[in-house]
């Protein structure tokens, strides 16, 4: 072994250089106010590791990174959990690069000779925001694609050189595969390599000029190795246990729902070490001051500023009260971040449309990974496609868009809106089911709003009927409403009630008859059989989505109201909503959304 | 004050810092490197396509006189997160063994994995990698050639007037057929 050593030894130098390494001086010995730079190189090391086997799973197109990301975290043995560290560990070094500034400005380790040493400092930190920043778009979900679009906008503000500069990040004049393998080399080549480079230069630095020790010393001067080692290590283990916490209590960095340019996405916000920037470029006086150039202001001129600062402390420090100025610099720059970060987050906090977007962009993320869960895995055009044609994301969003302005659903506009109008057509949660039905045919609620309240027919022949005549029916053919109210939804023939309809089978039989009997609801309607004199919507087949479908591709068809159609539009008619949107909104209305029975496994087929 | 670290008053002591300080060390190092190993090796957990029975082609199609004919295998198929319903897997000979059977012929080379091309001139199989060549039926038909068996059948069913088969990969380069999982 002693000889191995010595043959290597001999031909690299090997010992010199570890000795070097091992046994810098430290005045006064271990202490635990040294260990932030060793933690963030650390840091830096796990982000090295976790990003390069995150590399090898990692696919950067606009039809495939978001897919590859959801094979990491959902399919591969582990992959939550790398990605999981890479993420947190990102975050950890965002916090230890600020106590590592804090502790170089208190103890003075910035001023001469080491300012070339501390201005590699500030390189390092803008770098590892800039990891940051590239790294959020990558997933490419609906939340890293929000955030780096304002990003690459505020890009564009800049004078002259703005719009140029947008395009050469951006890859193009507009988002796609080019914006991600930029965005990647940038992340996984670029900045990485001139991180090491800053380091290497930082740490070479430090050594030269030797720990800036802390006075008074309290035990004698020791070497780095092994009690400065070991307090670095349990420091750097500390990180990892924080990092290890927080991946396995959120289950690894979440995952939105693959990015999708032409749905708004109002729960997007940059990672939290951005948001106090975000919400300083919210604050009035900005547009107060400047005007249209509050952006530019606001986010270049100013943030710029700050940093020329940060560089130039070497030199305010050779003034009088300079190091104080410095100190209380950074104090009101950093109680300013995490004010405008509190702010920040508790605007969002009691922002009912906010938390509505949040808890609409979790559904979705769930949503689209119990359907590639169903369907055995993703189609070709990527997973943004199986939310497009999935009733229970697009059915809610159609309805709050088109619907929602005269119809409600339970209460509300399809997506958890409460409008503050009052509704003028009736409330189609439930429809089709023996629930809502009977409400209609119940003389105290026919005319409520949920019903025909808002409706010209409040006054028509249907509230006259359930009002004054069919209590009287009712008197008289005891349980005939409820048998009649099985035969009508039976004709729905909804998703929830199909187990139980053999059972109803009677029941239903029996209903069938009084319809057109003891009810006389054939009077108007027809049911079952062709009825040219009929006057009212048919009732053959109602609710069932064929009659949703028709009547609101035109509801004026003599089948459903005909001439006496209230404000109903024809969607399809007047080319509002394709026939497949319309499908997708009444399968979504008649809970007809159960991935299992839509998405057939892919089977072979010749 | 400056006390000389190589004449630390306690040796023991120093050991015991120091074994402390290497464990923290590669613990630090391990967490990472594991759970990036843990993911890297996942290929070895899963496997490959089950060998389904496939619809091939119409009997009909394969010629009386015993000539192979060729046929591609369309069948769904998964490529990490893509899940296909019908794409291209792989190509096979068809040939008539007798009046009622039919055998399949994998195109894959034994030897290395080229595909293996069939000779209407020479009425036999021919692979431009390293010149293996096969009679008619797969088997191989000349010492030089230097594949380590014959081409690999495929299991055949005629079901009415379609050609059903057993579509699988086999591990190149060795006597024995193995199926690839």
């Amino acid at each position: 072994m002693k000889r191995l050593i010595d043959w290597i030894d001999q031909r690299t130098g090997m010992q010199g250089v570890l000795h070097e390494v091992l046994f810098e001086r430290i005045p006064g010995g271990a202490r635990w106010r040294y260990v932030w730079g060793s933690t963030l190189s650390f840091c830096f090391f796990v982000q090295i590791l976790t990003g390069l086997f995150l590399w090898m799973a990692y696919s950067p197109s606009a039809n495939s990174a978001w897919e590859s990301v959801y094979y990491i975290q959902h399919e591969m043995t582990g992959g939550w959990f790398l990605r999981g560290l890479h993420h947190f560990v990102a975050q950890a070094m965002h916090v230890l690069l600020v106590l590592h500034l804090l502790q170089v400005i208190i103890d003075g380790a910035y001023k001469a000779p080491r300012e070339v040493n501390y201005w590699f400092g500030v390189v390092l930190l803008m770098i590892t925001l800039g990891l940051g920043l590239t790294g959020y778009l990558l997933p490419w979900d609906q939340k890293g694609f929000g955030a780096t679009k304002v990003a690459t906008s505020l890009v564009g503000i800049v004078p002259g050189v703005g719009p140029a500069l947008q395009k050469l990040v951006v890859g193009g004049s507009d988002y796609g595969h080019h914006t991600l393998t930029r965005f990647f080399a940038l992340h996984a080549g670029v900045l990485p390599g001139l991180m090491i480079a800053a380091i290497a230069a930082h740490v070479a630095l430090f050594r030269k000029h030797g720990i800036t020790a802390k006075q008074p010393y309290r035990k004698p001067d020791a070497n780095f190795w092994p009690d400065q080692v070991l307090m670095d290590g349990i420091a750097c283990m500390a990180v990892l246990v924080t990092v290890v916490y927080l991946t396995v209590r959120h289950h690894g960095a979440e995952l939105h729902a693959p990015a999708d340019p032409t749905q708004p996405f109002n729960a997007a916000r940059p990672e939290w070490y951005f948001l106090f920037l975000f919400e300083f470029l919210k604050l009035d006086f900005l547009t107060q001051w400047f005007g249209h150039h509050g952006e530019l202001v606001g986010a270049i001129l100013i943030p710029g500023a700050v940093m020329g600062i940060l560089a130039a402390m070497p030199f305010i420090a050779g003034w009088r009260l300079g190091h104080r100025f410095n100190l209380g610099f950074l104090s009101v720059l950093l109680l300013g971040a995490a004010l405008l970060t509190v702010k920040s987050m508790r605007s969002d906090a009691s922002n009912p449309g906010f938390q509505a977007a949040v808890a609409q962009a979790r559904t979705e993320a769930d949503r689209v990974v119990t359907l590639i869960k169903t369907a055995g895995g993703i189609p070709r055009e990527g997973a943004a496609a199986l939310l497009k044609q999935d009733p229970a994301i697009v059915g809610p969003r159609l309805f709050a868009q088109h619907c929602a302005s005269c119809h409600r659903y339970g209460g509300h506009d399809g997506q958890g809106l409460v409008s503050s109008e009052p509704p003028s057509a009736p409330d189609l949660k439930d429809f089709g089911s023996a629930a809502w039905l009977r409400g209609l045919l119940t003389p105290s609620q026919v005319t409520n709003l949920a019903y025909y309240g808002g409706t010209k027919f409040k006054t028509g022949k249907m509230v006259r009927y359930v009002q004054e005549k069919l209590p009287k029916l009712e008197a008289k053919h005891p349980g005939a409403l409820e048998s009649l109210i099985e035969a009508v939804v039976a004709e729905a023939d909804l998703p929830v009630n199909r187990a139980a309809a053999e059972a109803r089978k009677p029941l239903i039989e029996a209903g069938r008859v009084a319809v057109t009997t003891s009810f006389g609801c054939t009077d108007c309607h027809a049911f079952r059989k062709a009825d040219d004199d009929a006057t009212a919507p048919t009732l053959t087949g109602w609710a069932s989505r064929e009659w949703m479908v028709r009547l609101v591709s035109d509801p004026t068809h003599a089948d459903f109201y005909g001439q006496r159609n209230d404000r109903m539009p024809s969607y399809l008619k007047d080319g509002r909503l394709s026939e497949r949107e319309i499908g997708l909104v009444v399968d979504w209305i008649r809970g007809d959304t159960d991935p299992a029975a839509r998405l057939k496994p892919v089977t072979a087929a010749r | 004050m400056n006390a000389s670290p190589d004449s630390a008053p306690r040796p023991r002591r120093r050991f015991l810092t120091e074994a402390a300080a290497g464990a923290v060390g590669a613990c630090c190092a391990g967490v990472p490197l594991a759970s990036g190993l843990v993911a890297w090796l996942d290929p070895l957990s899963r496997s490959g396509g089950a060998g389904d029975w496939i619809e091939v082609a119409d009997v009909a199609s394969v010629p009386t006189d015993g000539t192979p004919v060729r046929v591609t295998v369309i069948s769904g198929r998964s490529d990490a997160w893509t899940r296909e319903a019908a794409v291209p897997v792989g190509v096979v000979y068809l040939r008539r063994s007798g009046p009622t059977d039919i055998v399949a012929l994998h195109s894959v080379c034994p030897h290395a994995g080229c595909f293996v091309d069939y000779q209407t001139d020479r009425k036999a199989f021919f692979c431009p990698c390293h010149d293996s060549t096969f009679a008619v039926d797969g088997s191989i038909n000349d010492p030089r050639s230097p594949s380590p068996r014959s081409m690999d059948t495929l299991g055949v069913e005629v079901r009415g007037q379609s050609v059903w088969l057993r579509f699988q990969n086999f591990r190149p380069g060795i006597p024995a057929k193995v199926a690839l999982t």
